[in-house]
């Protein structure tokens, strides 16, 4: 429960100043762009990119080293469930077979198996500054405002917005009761039998609801006594408009996409890079 | 008569706590089951229950918004392609929302079959057709792979709709006082 959610602290540099829409375009830009290729060396090259990204923002390392920690964990049982389930399946994806090593007839290691979960590896890995820098120099009121401003239904961008204020009281919320409950007896961990734990988990999540279910009845009358979804459309105070560095932003994040997405179809024949059969280059 | 796909003020603020505490059910509270890097997701239970109480709308948001900020504060970037099945499911466990009468107090054998037969619809669809089928065509991921893992998912997260969704809005039935309670003495 150390973690620091929505951490949001002002700072004054490059990334900060950008406005929450431009920030949320490249995100998604730069994640598409890299969910879509399968062209390593796209990939290798975003990733650098968003590495610098990560140092001109001045996020420091301790503020991202647990979604790190997870992220590790998660890399590396994806690659090894992928090897498990299908060791050969690069060979199915680039259409040739290099074996460099043989543990059984079904287990062998191919040059395109590691080539394809290389590949991968480096393509959740890459997204990953990209994700803490849009999350962390943010500001989520801003961020509600930029997601209406890009078309997204007002009603649903402000429930996004109430999530994102509320979810530190209700992780408080859930701090009090877990602690209480277990100050009484309940026990969670893996040494109760699982009919146990699930009546243990009801103890906690029974008064967690029903004080959120109140608690929306006070918000919800508070929002309709002030006319909330009266009109189509509404203002939004944390707005800000876009400036010279926003427009420049979002241009070098719209090139990157598009230049992906021209080398996957006028250069590699495909999502994938495929040196086996087209040669290097 | 509620309609299926209304968005009053009062829904609008149900989806963003109900999303904040998927987020936080999400990370915090699983339950093991014993078998390795399977745990019961309690978050699905919550965001079922919400379905079944603000409608499919309200149920598809929480859900998509909520797996998608515990992703991203967890790993940095969200699964899309399971996000979104996570949505399709809460979508799908809303349909049963225009029947329910849990807020005057009513649950009875009818609504909770009802209501298990939405969701249990929903799990398979979102984890046995959707998860899957966009893994593999936005994530290029092997095909065994991702189906073993969405049947596995889909049994798990049935369960805690099953049983904690039911639960959740038999107890809280119970705190509701139904239309015509009161009696003249």
């Amino acid at each position: 429960m150390k973690l620091k959610l929505f951490d949001y602290v002002e700072k004054d540099n490059f990334v900060y100043n950008l406005s929450g829409l431009t920030k949320l375009l490249c995100f998604l830009f730069l994640s598409f762009a890299v969910m879509f290729t399968y062209d390593i060396r796209s990939v290798i090259l975003i990733m650098v990119f968003s590495f610098v990204i990560l140092r001109v923002s001045e996020i420091r390392f301790s503020q991202i080293r647990l979604m790190l920690f997870y992220t590790m964990i998660f890399l590396v049982l994806n690659a090894v469930l992928t090897y498990l389930f299908s060791p050969s399946y690069g060979v199915e994806v680039y259409g040739t077979n290099h074996e460099v090593l043989r543990f059984t007839t079904r287990y062998t290691v191919t040059q395109e198996q590691i080539l394809y979960q290389a590949t991968k590896l480096l393509k959740y890995a890459s997204v990953i500054p990209l994700g803490m820098i849009f999350l962390l120099t943010t500001n989520p009121s801003e961020f509600a405002a930029s997601l209406n401003g890009i078309g997204v239904s007002y009603k649903a961008a402000y429930a996004l917005a109430l999530t994102l204020r509320y979810f530190p009281d209700v992780i408080r919320d859930y701090n009090d009761i877990a602690l209480a409950q277990q100050s009484r007896g309940l026990d969670l961990s893996r040494k109760e039998k699982l009919l146990t734990r699930v009546k243990n988990v009801m103890g906690i999540c029974v008064p967690l609801i029903f004080s959120t279910m109140d608690r929306i009845d006070v918000i919800s009358n508070a929002m309709d006594l002030r006319g909330f979804g009266k009109h189509k459309k509404r203002t939004w105070y944390a707005k800000r408009p876009l400036r010279r560095d926003d427009y420049v932003s979002i241009a070098v994040c719209g090139a990157i996409f598009a230049a992906v997405i021209l080398i996957a179809v006028f250069w590699n024949h495909g999502r994938f890079w495929n040196p086996f059969v087209y040669g290097l280059i | 008569m509620k309609k299926l796909f209304e968005f009053k003020t009062r829904n609008i603020v149900a989806t963003g706590l109900g999303a904040a505490l998927f987020t936080v059910l999400f990370m915090y509270v699983k339950i093991p089951t014993g078998i390795p890097e399977t745990q019961i997701q309690t978050a699905y239970g919550v965001g079922t229950f919400f379905a079944a109480m603000f409608g499919p709308i309200a149920g598809a948001l929480i859900a998509f918004i909520g797996h998608a900020i515990s992703d991203s504060v967890q790993y940095g970037s969200a699964w899309w392609s399971w996000v979104i099945a996570s949505g399709t499911a809460c979508f799908i466990a809303g349909l049963c929302y225009p029947k329910m009468r849990v807020d005057e107090g009513v649950f009875t054998k009818a609504d909770i079959l009802r209501f298990n037969i939405s969701q249990v619809i929903g799990n398979a669809v979102a984890w046995i057709i959707v998860a899957p089928i966009l893994d593999i065509i936005v994530y290029s991921e092997p095909v065994n792979l991702v189906f073993t893992q969405g049947i596995v998912a889909c049994i798990s997260n049935a369960i805690s709709a099953g049983v904690i969704g039911s639960l959740l809005l038999y107890l809280y039935s119970k705190t509701r006082t139904g239309k015509g309670a009161l009696r003249e003495q």
